[in-house]
């Protein structure tokens, strides 16, 4: 290993970090983040590439049409499914592989048990994705229909009828298999560990926590257990808590960990981290029906959906200025620090999106822009935007600390940056303006064509982009092979802007 | 408290967790743990056996190979497997099924949606969609003819210049008049959604149809 890690080991954390600490090549087991990163990177790829097909698809340009196994519908399932699944999760894992030991003092309960997950967790993003596309061809088998009838239940061998609960209802047990051991697996070493907990344990902690109960909930429940409309008021809190309870506290766990290493210095206001993580734990859970405004869903359970959300973008911009205090007075690191600059950049974005949400959950903006590409500018700005931008800049501070050598290309390492969040960028506005006016064109009852026929700048735009954020994870799979390779570099990228603090 | 492991544990994790399942979730379970949950059987009604019998005249010999005769339960069966498809394709990423009370769309679609619409087996999980790229499909029923989905599914665009739908030829052994189980499942399906409701615009306005025989 080279030195970078342990020279700054004592200022991981702020908490015990004295002379005894166990070393970091005692407590961090390197090669399965490399793993799970090289996972997330592919499923990364074959998800931008779904995106891409879908979005291909709709500009007319599919160059696969009428081909079963490649049909966009399908293929849009994957699309979310290995981003949240796929991508954000395997990163996740890996980067706590890292971060949970190394705040903790102490290693995960089982080395061995890790790789286990690494393993179970790849067979079930897999089989997932070959459940969706190959579901529908094989759907229509006597057994299965007989099932269907006995039961009263809806037995789909693809993709079942929830938005990110798509995962077939086969794999299902495994999935929360594989959740409740990832949370024993990190809460070992939580529990282990003396003294007031960090900040970012408290968010890991609840994370895998929720994660699992929300995991539960939404792929049980709404499938065997109610119908109807109270499945909705469930299917609702499932997308929404996704979001909100297993990728929010898991992304912001692990900003409160790396952001203050590469400023030196701590988080700025401690009562504001308080504030931070017991809103977002209070409010967020009780907004899940905002996603379902406007429809049978009882109006006063819509309203308190409506009210708790607003409440929470407050609480959402003081974690925000608290991350912004901190950078006071080290705001030459934004320009000088990549890592750095991802990670303020998605906190730009993330503070963006609040501030959309707080418009977008009124009833009255539900009216025009609900069901339009303005929902759909907004997931992208927020997954894309804030959690893979995180992500970006952890895997560039990490894989130099990971493989030993600086990266390869500079220039590359700034195109991946300029090229995923200008294109993100570009997508999101031109992704809200089509909304905008797809509102229009409904409530004004012009035929359905003028919608789509109106769309299409918008929609031809939006894969430009999605080719510009694609393009941008080209460069960075091209830096990481020629990095990992140890292929000689002309122009590396110097320490100091792969996040190493300055002395 | 707040920042000990067991706080953040039960309170913040299982505690606000469970709080908010029972506020947003378990308050409609038990608001409306009275309703019948229909089966699929239970929600074969007039109107959709008389467009599965039309079905069954249209293209009979891939009907009688696809269903055999146009009995209530096959019409169940297909019901069924229509659904199963409706999920497995994609198709409810594109098409919503609830009808808002705002923005006009009572008067483009129809009625606005009630709760008790959704009280049946092939609502589970509920398929109210959060993406409209296509119209609301909650009550397409009887709006079209089968022989227009038959050529619609082919391939959209022939009756729809300038459709972003996909093609579905795999619904089909070969051409538009030769569905096979899985397009006739879809039609029957299609057919289906709204004819519940009062008035089912049949565009052909038989008098069977429109269940006022
Ligand atoms: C990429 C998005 C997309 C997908 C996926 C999709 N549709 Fe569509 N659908 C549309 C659009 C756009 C229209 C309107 C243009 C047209 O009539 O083709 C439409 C129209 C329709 C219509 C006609 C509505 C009317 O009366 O005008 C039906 C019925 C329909 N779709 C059913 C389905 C079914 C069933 C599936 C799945 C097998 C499906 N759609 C998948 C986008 C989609
Ligand atoms: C190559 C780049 C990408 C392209 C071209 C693309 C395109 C698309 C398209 C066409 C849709 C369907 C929209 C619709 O139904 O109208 C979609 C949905 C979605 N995408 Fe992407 N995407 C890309 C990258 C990503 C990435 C990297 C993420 C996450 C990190 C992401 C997250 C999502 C989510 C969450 C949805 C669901 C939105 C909703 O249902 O509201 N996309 N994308």
């Amino acid at each position: 290993m080279t030195s970078g890690p342990s020279a700054h080991h004592r200022s991981d954390g702020f908490q015990a970090g004295d002379a005894g600490a166990p070393a970091h090549d005692d407590l961090v087991d390197e090669k399965i983040i490399v793993c799970y990163y090289v996972a997330a990177l592919t499923f990364l790829t074959i998800s931008m590439l779904a995106g891409l097909l879908v979005a291909l698809q709709l500009v007319h340009w599919n160059p696969f049409r009428g081909t079963e196994l490649l049909s966009p519908g399908r293929w849009r399932m994957i699309h979310t499914n290995a981003i949240a699944y796929g991508f954000l999760a395997n990163a996740f894992l890996g980067t706590l592989h890292w971060a949970v030991p190394r705040l903790t003092f102490h290693k995960v309960l089982s080395t061995r048990l890790s790789w286990f997950i690494f393993g179970v967790w790849q067979v079930i993003v897999l089989s997932t994705a070959v459940g969706i596309v190959l579901g529908p061809t094989f759907q229509d088998q006597p057994w299965i229909l007989a099932l269907a009838k006995k039961w009263h239940l809806p037995m789909n061998l693809g993709a079942q009828g929830l938005e990110w609960g798509e995962t077939p209802f086969w794999i299902d047990p495994l999935a929360l298999v594989g959740l409740a051991l990832v949370a024993v697996n990190f809460m070992v070493p939580i529990g282990k560990s003396k003294g007031p907990m960090y900040v970012s344990l408290w968010y890991f902690m609840a994370a895998f926590v929720w994660t699992f109960l929300t995991y539960a909930m939404g792929n049980l429940l709404p499938e065997y257990a109610v119908a109807g409309t109270s499945a909705g008021a469930i299917g609702g809190l499932f997308i929404h808590d996704l979001v909100g309870l297993f990728v929010t506290p898991l992304g912001w766990g692990l900003m409160y960990y790396f952001v203050p290493i590469m400023l030196k210095k701590p988080i700025w206001s401690h009562g504001l981290s308080l504030v931070g993580f017991w809103g977002l734990a209070f409010f967020y859970p009780l907004q899940g029906i905002h996603h379902f405004l406007y429809t049978p869903i009882p109006m006063f359970l819509q309203y308190g959906a409506v009210i708790s959300t607003i409440a929470v973008e407050l609480v959402v911009a003081t974690v925000v200025i608290n991350f912004f205090g901190t950078l006071v007075g080290r705001g030459k690191e934004f320009f000088e620090n990549l890592p750095i600059r991802y990670f303020y950049t998605g906190m730009v974005f993330y503070f963006i999106t609040c501030f959309q949400c707080a418009l977008q959950v009124t009833l009255t903006f539900q009216k025009l822009i609900h069901f339009t590409d303005w929902v759909v500018g907004h997931a992208h700005l927020v997954m894309f935007g804030v959690f893979s931008l995180w992500l970006f800049g952890i895997m560039t501070y990490l894989f130099p600390r990971l493989l030993g050598r600086p990266w390869w290309s500079r220039s590359l390492c700034e195109y991946h940056y300029w090229l995923s969040a200008g294109g993100l960028f570009v997508m999101f506005l031109d992704l809200t303006l089509a909304g905008i006016f797809q509102g229009y064109y409904w409530s004004s009852l012009q035929p359905w064509d003028a919608s789509t026929n109106g769309s299409q700048p918008f929609w031809i735009t939006r894969v430009f982009a999605g080719l510009a954020m694609f393009a941008g994870l080209l460069c960075f799979l091209v830096n990481l092979w020629m990095t990992a390779r140890g292929a000689e570099a002309t122009d590396p990228l110097p320490a100091r802007a792969a996040g190493t603090p300055a002395a | 408290m707040f920042e000990s492991k067991s706080g953040i544990f039960f309170i913040a994790g299982i505690g606000f967790f469970l709080l908010a399942f029972l506020g947003n979730g378990v308050v409609p379970m038990i608001m409306y743990k009275d309703r019948h949950e229909q089966t699929a059987e239970e929600v074969v009604n007039k109107r959709v056996m008389a467009q599965f019998r039309d079905l069954a005249q249209r293209y009979p010999e891939s009907f009688q190979n696809a269903f055999g005769e146009p009995t209530e339960e096959a019409c169940a069966e297909a019901l069924r497997l229509g659904r199963q498809l409706y999920v497995g394709e994609g198709c409810w990423h594109c098409h919503s099924q609830f009808v808002r009370p705002v923005s006009n769309e009572s008067r483009r679609f129809g009625p606005v949606s009630k709760s008790e619409e959704y009280d049946n087996e092939l609502q589970r999980p509920v398929l109210f969609g959060t993406r409209r790229v296509g119209p609301d499909l909650s009550r397409e029923g009887g709006r079209r003819g089968n022989d227009w989905h038959a050529v619609h599914f082919h391939k959209p665009q022939v009756v729809s210049t300038d459709s972003p739908m996909p093609e579905y030829p795999w619904f089909f052994d070969g051409s538009p008049d030769k569905p096979n189980r899985r397009g006739i499942a879809v039609m029957t399906y299609i057919q289906w959604l709204g004819s519940w409701l009062e008035e089912y615009p049949y565009y052909e306005e038989l008098a069977e149809v429109k269940g006022e025989q």
